[in-house]
């Protein structure tokens, strides 16, 4: 079984001064020096859109890596998750030791830069698509519309996955916003995208992270902590020939994937990272995963649910994407080094959860207006 | 919320909303011929039947190519919507507040658009809308809605 051996997590969420692919690199010495490793110990790399020029091919180069086995998957913040299944099946089959996942960008100081985005606009639905001003937030707030008239759904239940997070972030002293807000305060907060306000989309950071992904015999020579990954799932969906269904994700066919492979349930997971582009992104997640039935989100969400380390389902306890760090736009990473740390007993006192063995990360990349690939990882605690 | 709709009127009309020139391919040649002539023309399946947006040259249903053109009456209803304040920029600006809607036509696919000349605060899912055209000036038009009559 592959074992997540090394997480790190750029503390910096302002990075004028260097480059993504420095950023790749410093991620990637932060991560191996906490698995007990080095760069010559790498056998394979997996990078997504978010790696400059030609991906990993420049990465590779850059960074002086000798491996054998490589995956430049991109389905966008949800990337870095399917990554770590397609390591932990390379792993299985005996083709890998060591994989190394990285992401970096810098859409606060830095732009864009190459990229992902140039891979959009020669995309078949880019002509019936990109004619009507609809930025990421009006994809997500169509779905909050459709969510709220099918199921009664309000912007308050939307609310409350913001003041959870705000109140995992106070403790974190690298989050990009750390100061805990209410319900009230999201509601005032200004109207972006009817009925999305400011404060039910994430941060916009610089930053990146990485993983290290190691067998089972590397695994047994190092002294760190490492974490099983016990099951995962991915799935992809569109618009289907335009059967557009906006109140479901990927995640109903991802997550009963990695809780089968698992073979556990979602009453077994202690704590759950969830992708949490917009508020919105986490209401849908929870359902589709099976933590509540589809439309009983808001009803799930009230009353602290969320909130370590006592709540029904302790999510995001570094502050997710809403409130501590999205970098690169791209979510997935630090979902998966938060669980780590909660199943490492590593996250801040204040947020961990007491004997945490079973944690679940999740990752939507895309839009949930339009196409989007869902990942679910199922990570468990070492004897 | 105060009516940011009412104040940007009144701040002077930016006019129609952006027109960009489609990238016209043989496949989707169809499809943007029609819109010059008011006419929504999407291919359907001849085998499954499926009514296909957006045009493409495969059924995504049974994969056959054995498609045919069929011309869909222009009527739909909204199956959601969004007035976007902010978070686009360049073009669009001006445009803020924005009705970005997906209008589910009467047979049956849901298109992504623009919902115009509509008093945001009236519009709701499930209202009847129908097409309206705005010519690009390339011998094409931007399939867009309005409130049905
Ligand atoms: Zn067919």
């Amino acid at each position: 079984m592959a074992h997540i051996a090394g997480v790190y997590e750029h503390p910096l969420r302002n990075i004028p001064d260097k480059t993504v692919p420095q950023i790749h690199a410093e991620v990637a010495l932060g991560a191996l020096a906490d698995a007990g490793l080095t760069m010559a110990d790498v056998d394979a790399y997996y990078s997504a859109g978010d790696a400059p020029g030609f991906g990993a091919l420049s990465m590779i180069d850059y960074l002086g890596l000798d491996v054998h086995h490589v995956d430049d998957t991109e389905t966008g913040g949800s990337s870095y998750l399917v990554h770590v299944r397609h390591a932990a099946q390379a792993i299985a089959a005996g083709h890998v030791d060591v994989a190394l996942i990285t992401l970096a960008g810098k859409p606060r100081t830095g732009g864009t830069g190459p990229g992902a985005s140039a891979r959009f606009s020669d995309a078949p639905e880019a002509p019936f698509e990109n004619m009507f001003g609809m930025g990421i937030i009006s994809g997500y707030a169509m779905a909050a519309q459709r969510h709220m008239h099918e199921f009664g759904t309000t912007s308050a239940d939307l609310a409350e996955i913001k003041v959870a997070a705000s109140t995992h972030a106070q403790h974190n002293p690298d989050a990009f916003l750390q100061d805990v807000v209410t319900v009230d305060q999201v509601l005032e907060s200004r109207l972006i995208s009817d009925p999305l306000h400011l404060l039910d989309a994430c941060v916009v950071t610089d930053g990146g992270g990485a993983l290290v992904v190691v067998s089972e015999a590397v695994a047994k020579t190092l002294d760190r902590h490492t974490i099983p990954v016990l099951g995962g799932g991915e799935a992809i969906k569109g618009t289907r020939a335009g059967r557009v269904d906006l109140t479901h994700t990927a995640a109903v066919v991802s997550g009963p994937k990695a809780f089968a492979e698992a073979r556990v349930t979602p009453a077994d997971i202690d704590y759950a990272s969830i992708y949490d582009s917009f508020t919105i992104t986490v209401l849908v997640t929870l359902e589709d995963l099976g933590f509540c039935e589809k439309g009983g989100g808001g009803a799930f969400v009230r009353d602290g649910a969320l909130q370590a380390p006592f709540g029904r389902l302790p999510f995001n306890t570094d502050g997710g994407g809403l409130c501590n760090n999205h970098p690169a736009n791209r979510g997935g990473m630090t979902k998966v080094i938060e669980a780590v740390r909660q199943l490492r007993g590593e996250a801040h006192p204040a947020v961990q959860v007491p004997d945490c063995e079973l944690a679940l990360a999740h990752g939507t990349g895309g839009s949930m207006a339009t196409r989007l690939g869902s990942a679910t990882l199922i990570l468990g605690r070492e004897a | 919320m105060t009516d940011a709709t009412t104040s940007d009127t009144a701040a002077g009309d930016p006019g129609p909303l952006p027109t960009s020139e489609p990238w016209v391919t043989p496949e989707t040649q169809r499809y943007w011929d029609g819109t010059a002539d008011g006419r929504i023309e999407l291919p359907c399946c001849a085998a499954c039947d499926l009514v296909i947006w957006y045009p493409r040259a495969i059924c995504p249903d049974c994969h056959t190519t054995d498609l045919e053109w069929r011309t869909m009456s222009g009527r739909g209803t909204v199956y959601s919507f969004t007035i976007t304040r902010a978070g686009v920029g360049g073009k669009w600006r001006p445009h803020l507040p924005l009705l970005v809607a997906y209008v589910q036509l009467e047979e049956g696919p849901i298109v992504l658009t623009n919902l115009v000349d509509v008093d945001p605060t009236t519009v709701a899912i499930d209202m009847p809308v129908t097409a309206v055209f705005h010519d690009t000036g390339h011998g094409n038009a931007i399939l867009r809605f309005t409130a049905a009559a």
